[in-house]
C-alpha cells in the first residue's frame, strides 16, 4: 500500500514524514523520526508512557494513527526543555527524586505540563486525577505529586509552602 | 575500612544530591531496551501457543519463510537440547533445561503464550504476518490452573519426569508437586497443646505480575565469526550472558552484553525470554535483530509471582506469648518448578522470637507462565497469612497489635526458624517508631479502620565488582557491573565521593558492560548498595592509598607520612615535613610523572548483609455499598541500616507499599475454563494509579550494619511484605470482617459483608 505523506509540526518544527496507513503516531515518532523519548508500555492507551500533546491536548500517541497528525501541532518530551534549560517540572522531578527507572517519566512530564498549562493552581487531588492515566510502578506517585505541586507553585511565583493544600 | 564509627562526619552519604542519570531521564534521552537501533536491523516476532497445554505434532514454517522480507525463522530445532542442570546465575531456583524450554517450547506447550517459533523480518508488519503464517499442529491436552487441583491425584501432569523432591522414599510416580520444603524449630505439636488461645486461618493469594512499565526488549547482533553483542534491559548483564551462552551453546567470551537503561524489573527481569531468540535469529540471518514484547505477551508469557494457599495456626498464652506457630504453603510455580515457596517458608515467622515453629511448603507446577522473582519473592504471600493471623490473635487476646508484636519480636540473638541467629537487627525499633507515629493518633470515623502488619526480608550480598578511575583533571569515573534499577548509580557515586573526600558532582558513575568490568551477580535481593557499594568503597580506598603514595613521591617522603582529608593530601604532622597540601586534582594532573594512571578495581563476594524489617500502619475507609476500599493514610517504618541517598530509600519504600496495595486490592490473573488468561492488559489488570493513593509516609530507622562501610542494609524488597496484611487488618478493623482471599476487590468485600463473615478465633 502506498505510504501517506503527512505535514505536521513537532515541538515547533515544521516536519514532514511518510507513514504506512496502519502506523501509529508513536511508531512514527520512535521509528521514523528518532524521537524515542515517548515510550511504548502497552499500545492500548492504558499506561500513558507515550503521552504527547496534539494541539495542546494530551493524547496517548499509541492510540492515534500517524496520518491523523496532518495539519496538527505535536509536542513531545523532547520539546519540553528550552535548550539546556530544563522546564521547572523537569527540575522538580530531579530535586524530589520523582523517578526511579525513568521509563514512565517522559509521559508523566508531558501530562503534568498539560495540567499546569490548563490549571496552574491544582489541588493535590486534582493533580492525582489528572495523572491517573500515567502508570508508574516504581515511585508510588508520592514524589511525583510533590514535584508537580512544587513546580506549580514555582510557576505561580510562590514558595512551595504557599501552595494549596 | 569501616566508616560507620562516626556518622556525623559523613559529608556525602545521607545527603540528597540530584541523581547523575536524572537529566537524561527527564528529557527523554535515556536509552532503554527498545530504543537501540543498528544499521540493517531486522525486527523479530514470536509465534505463541493458543492453548494452555498441548503436544506439538508439527511446525510448518515454509509459508513464513517464503514471505518476502522474512530473513530467518527459528524453532526449538535451532537450539541445543540441554540436560537438566541447576543454574545459579539468576534470582531463585532455575534449571537451564527448563529455561531453554520456557524460551522456546519443545515437544509440548505448557501455557497459553508459550513461544513455539520466532521470525525476523525487515519490518514489524512483515514479522507479524510471518508469525501468523507459521502453522503449528497441536494435540490439545487436559490442563490444570489451580494449585490445589494440580496437587490432586489424577490431575493432568505437566512433566513426566518431575518427582516430588524432599520426601522419602522417593515417589515412584511423577507429580505436579516438584518439591516439599520443611523448616522446624522445637516441638510444635506439644507446644500447641499448652496454648491457652489458638487462632487459625486459611488464606489465598492470586498470581500478580511485576508489571514494570517497560516491556522486555533487546537487540542482538552476531558477527560472521560467531561473536555476539546484545543490548538489553535486564537486571544483570552477566546473567543474560550466562543464560544465552548456555541456551545457544556459545562461549561466555563470545557474548558481550551491554546494559540498557531498565524500565523497571522488580525481579521480573532476572531471567531471559527474548535474548536467546534474538541471538538465534541474528546468527541465522546475519543481521542485527530487535525484539520487543507487547504488553499482552508480557502478561501471558513472563513473570508473574506465585499465587498460593497459606494455612496458619498460632497458639499463645493468655498474656500474649506465642508458644507455637504452624504454616502450610502451597505455591504455584507456573509451568516449570521453581516457585519462591522456600523463601516464603523461611521468612514466614522471621519477625518473631519463637521456640516452636513448623513450616511446610509445596512447589507446584500448573499450566501458567513460569513464575519469576518479584520483590522479596514469596515473603509477601506467607506474611499475608501470618500477619492476618497475628492480628486475629491480638483481637482474641484483647491486646494492642503492636504490643503483641513487641512481646514476641525477634531481636539480636534470636534464633530464626530458618537457621541463623539474628544480629544487628532493628525490628523492635520499627515497632516503637510506628507506635509513636502521629498516624496512630488520628481519630477514625465510621467504616474506617486501622491495620498494622510487619515484614522481614533476608537481603543478600554476593559477587560484585567496582572500579574507580581518577581522570587527569581530578574528576572520577566509577564503573559497576550492576544495572541501576532504582538510583544505585547515585549511591555508588556518593560512597566513592565520601571515601575520596570530594564533592559527588565530581564523580561520574556508569554501569559497565560484561567486557569492561569484573563479574557481578545480578541486581536483585536488595544487594547492590550493600555488595556493589562495598566493592566501590574498597576500590576508592585503594585509590586513596595510591593518591597518598603519589603525594609522598612528589614530596619525597614516605607514604605513611601522608594524611588524606577532604580530597587533599597533607603531611601527617610536623615530623613529615613542611609541604603545601596537594588536592586530588593536582595529584591527578601529575600522575604521569608519579607512576601513571591512578585507578583501582575491586571484586568482592560480600557476606553479612543485614536483614530488613518493616512495620506498616494503614488506615482505610470501606464503602459498604460498593465494596470499594480507599487508602486514607499509610505509614511505612523500616530499618534501613543507613540511608545512603535517603530520597531513593524513601522511593523504594513508597513504591513497594504501592505495589503491595495493588496486590491487596486489585491485581490478579484471571483464567477462563480453557486455561486462557482473560486480562492480559493494564485495563483489566489494574495496577494502582495516582488517584488511588494518599501520600505514603516512609519513616527510615537506622540501625547500621557493621559489615558495610557505611552501615547500609538492603531496602528495596521488605516494603512489599507487610501491605497485604496491613490493608486486610485495616478492613477487619473498619467493618468487622476478616478477608482471607486476595485481591480484596469490591465484589469480594461486598460478598463478605453480605455473608457477615466473622473472624476465625477459637480457644
Amino acid at each position: 500500500m502506498a505510504k501517506t505523506h503527512v505535514t505536521t509540526t513537532i515541538n515547533g518544527e515544521p516536519t514532514e514524514f511518510l507513514c504506512e496507513p496502519h502506523q501509529t503516531l508513536l511508531d512514527v515518532l520512535r521509528d521514523e523520526l528518532g524521537l524515542t523519548g515517548s515510550k511504548e508500555g502497552c499500545s492500548s492507551g492504558d499506561c500513558g508512557a507515550c503521552t504527547v500533546t496534539v494541539d495542546d491536548r494530551i493524547v496517548c500517541s499509541c492510540l492515534m494513527l500517524a496520518a491523523e497528525a496532518e495539519g496538527h501541532s505535536i509536542g513531545t518530551i523532547e520539546g519540553m526543555a528550552q535548550g539546556e534549560k530544563l522546564h521547572p517540572l523537569q527540575q522538580h522531578f530531579l530535586q524530589e527524586g520523582a523517578l526511579q527507572c525513568g521509563f514512565c517519566t517522559p509521559g508523566l512530564l508531558v501530562a503534568a505540563k498539560s495540567l499546569l498549562d490548563n490549571h496552574p493552581n491544582p489541588t493535590e487531588t486534582e493533580a492525582r486525577y489528572w495523572l491517573a492515566g500515567n502508570l508508574c510502578r516504581c515511585t508510588g506517585y508520592d514524589k511525583v505529586i510533590k514535584a508537580v505541586m512544587g513546580a506549580a507553585a514555582e510557576l505561580r511565583g510562590e514558595t512551595p509552602s504557599q501552595a494549596r493544600a | 575500612m569501616n566508616h560507620v564509627s562516626d556518622p556525623k562526619k559523613l559529608k556525602v552519604v545521607g545527603t540528597r544530591p540530584i541523581r547523575p542519570d536524572g537529566a537524561d531521564k527527564v528529557t527523554g534521552r535515556a536509552s532503554f531496551g527498545a530504543d537501540m537501533s543498528l544499521p540493517g536491523m531486522l525486527t523479530g516476532a514470536i509465534k505463541r501457543s493458543p492453548h494452555a497445554h498441548a503436544r506439538i505434532l508439527s511446525i510448518d514454517t515454509s509459508k513464513a519463510e517464503a514471505l518476502p522480507g522474512v530473513k530467518a525463522v527459528v524453532t526449538a530445532k535451532d537450539f541445543p537440547e540441554i540436560a537438566s542442570e541447576e543454574a545459579f546465575v539468576g534470582e531463585g531456583p532455575m534449571n537451564f533445561r527448563d529455561l531453554s524450554r520456557n524460551c522456546m517450547a519443545r515437544d509440548k506447550v505448557l501455557y497459553e503464550g508459550h513461544a513455539v517459533a520466532a521470525v525476523a523480518a525487515t519490518s514489524t508488519a512483515i514479522a507479524a504476518q510471518a508469525a501468523a503464517l507459521i502453522e503449528v499442529e497441536y494435540e490439545v491436552l487436559p490442563h490444570v490452573i489451580d494449585v490445589e487441583e494440580a496437587m490432586a491425584d489424577g490431575a493432568p501432569l505437566l512433566h513426566d519426569d518431575v518427582f516430588t523432591a524432599g520426601v522419602s522414599p522417593k515417589p515412584e510416580k511423577p507429580s505436579n508437586v516438584a518439591k516439599r520444603v520443611e523448616f522446624i524449630l522445637g516441638d510444635v505439636d506439644a507446644a500447641m497443646k499448652t496454648a491457652e488461645v489458638i487462632v487459625e486461618g486459611r488464606y489465598t493469594t492470586k498470581p500478580v505480575h511485576q508489571a514494570y512499565i517497560e516491556p522486555h526488549a533487546c537487540v542482538a547482533s552476531v558477527s560472521g565469526d560467531g561473536q555476539a553483542q546484545v543490548w538489553c534491559s535486564s537486571q544483570g548483564q552477566f546473567m543474560v550472558r550466562a543464560y544465552c551462552a548456555k541456551l545457544l551453546g556459545m562461549e561466555l567470551s563470545d557474548i558481550r552484553v551491554m546494559p540498557a537503561e531498565i524500565g523497571g524489573g522488580f525481579g521480573g527481569k532476572t531471567l531471559v525470554y527474548l535474548e536467546p531468540l534474538a541471538l538465534a535469529l541474528s546468527r541465522k540471518s546475519g543481521r542485527p535483530v530487535r525484539m520487543v514484547m507487547s504488553r499482552e505477551d508480557v502478561f501471558r508469557a513472563t513473570g508473574p509471582t506465585s499465587g498460593g494457599v497459606v494455612e496458619i495456626k498460632l497458639g499463645a498464652t493468655r498474656d500474649g506469648r506465642i508458644v507455637a506457630a504452624e504454616c502450610l504453603l502451597k505455591f504455584q510455580a507456573g509451568a516449570f518448578p521453581g516457585s519462591p515457596v522456600q523463601p516464603a517458608a523461611m521468612t514466614a515467622f522471621a519477625c518473631y522470637d519463637l521456640e516452636n515453629v513448623k513450616v511446610v511448603g509445596f512447589d507446584v507446577v500448573s499450566n501458567r507462565p513460569k513464575v519469576a522473582a518479584y520483590r522479596a519473592p514469596g515473603a509477601p504471600i506467607s506474611a499475608f497469612g501470618v500477619e492476618s493471623a497475628v492480628d486475629d490473635l491480638a483481637r482474641a487476646l484483647n491486646m494492642d497489635p503492636i504490643a503483641l508484636r513487641e512481646k514476641n519480636a525477634a531481636k539480636d540473638g534470636t534464633k530464626a526458624a530458618y537457621g541463623p541467629t539474628l544480629k544487628d537487627i532493628g525490628f523492635v525499633e520499627t515497632l516503637e517508631a510506628a507506635k509513636n507515629h502521629p498516624n496512630m493518633q488520628v481519630k477514625l470515623g465510621p467504616n474506617q479502620g486501622r491495620g498494622v502488619a510487619c515484614g522481614f526480608w533476608f537481603n543478600i550480598g554476593g559477587e560484585s565488582s567496582g572500579a574507580v578511575h581518577v581522570n587527569e583533571d581530578g574528576t572520577v569515573v566509577v564503573v559497576s557491573g550492576n544495572p541501576d534499577i532504582g538510583g544505585s548509580r547515585a549511591s555508588m557515586a556518593m560512597m566513592a565521593a565520601e571515601v575520596l573526600g570530594i564533592p559527588v558532582e565530581r564523580v561520574r558513575p556508569i554501569v559497565g558492560d560484561t567486557a569492561s568490568i569484573g563479574y557481578s551477580f545480578l541486581t536483585g535481593g536488595s544487594r547492590v548498595t550493600f555488595a556493589t557499594g562495598m566493592a566501590v568503597s574498597q576500590a576508592a580506598e585503594k585509590v586513596v592509598e595510591q593518591l597518598k603514595a603519589r603525594a609522598a613521591a612528589l614530596w619525597d617522603i614516605s607514604a605513611e607520612a601522608v594524611e588524606w582529608c577532604d580530597g587533599t593530601a597533607y603531611p601527617a604532622g610536623p615530623n613529615a615535613g613542611e609541604f603545601e597540601p596537594l588536592p586530588l586534582a593536582e595529584i591527578a594532573s601529575k600522575s604521569g610523572r608519579t607512576g601513571g594512571p591512578i585507578t583501582a578495581e575491586v571484586s568482592v563476594n560480600a557476606q553479612g548483609a543485614g536483614p530488613g524489617y518493616a512495620t506498616h500502619v494503614c488506615d482505610v475507609e470501606v464503602d459498604r455499598e460498593t465494596g470499594h476500599v480507599t487508602i486514607l493514610r499509610y505509614t511505612a517504618v523500616q530499618d534501613v541500616g543507613r540511608a545512603i541517598h535517603p530520597t531513593y530509600v524513601e522511593g523504594q519504600i513508597q513504591g513497594g507499599v504501592t505495589q503491595g496495595v495493588g496486590w491487596a486490592l486489585n491485581e490478579e490473573y484471571i483464567y477462563n475454563a480453557k486455561g486462557l488468561l482473560e486480562n492480559p492488559g493494564f485495563l483489566d489488570y489494574r495496577v494502582p494509579v495516582a488517584s488511588d493513593l494518599p501520600m505514603i509516609d516512609a519513616v527510615m530507622i537506622e540501625v547500621p550494619n557493621p559489615r558495610h562501610p557505611f552501615g547500609a542494609k538492603g531496602v528495596g524488597e521488605v516494603p512489599i511484605v507487610p501491605p497485604m496484611a496491613a490493608v486486610a487488618n485495616a478492613i477487619r478493623d473498619a467493618i468487622g470482617v476478616r478477608m482471607h482471599d486476595l485481591p480484596m476487590s469490591p465484589p469480594k468485600i461486598r460478598a463478605a459483608l453480605d455473608a457477615g463473615e466473622l473472624p476465625m478465633a477459637a480457644e
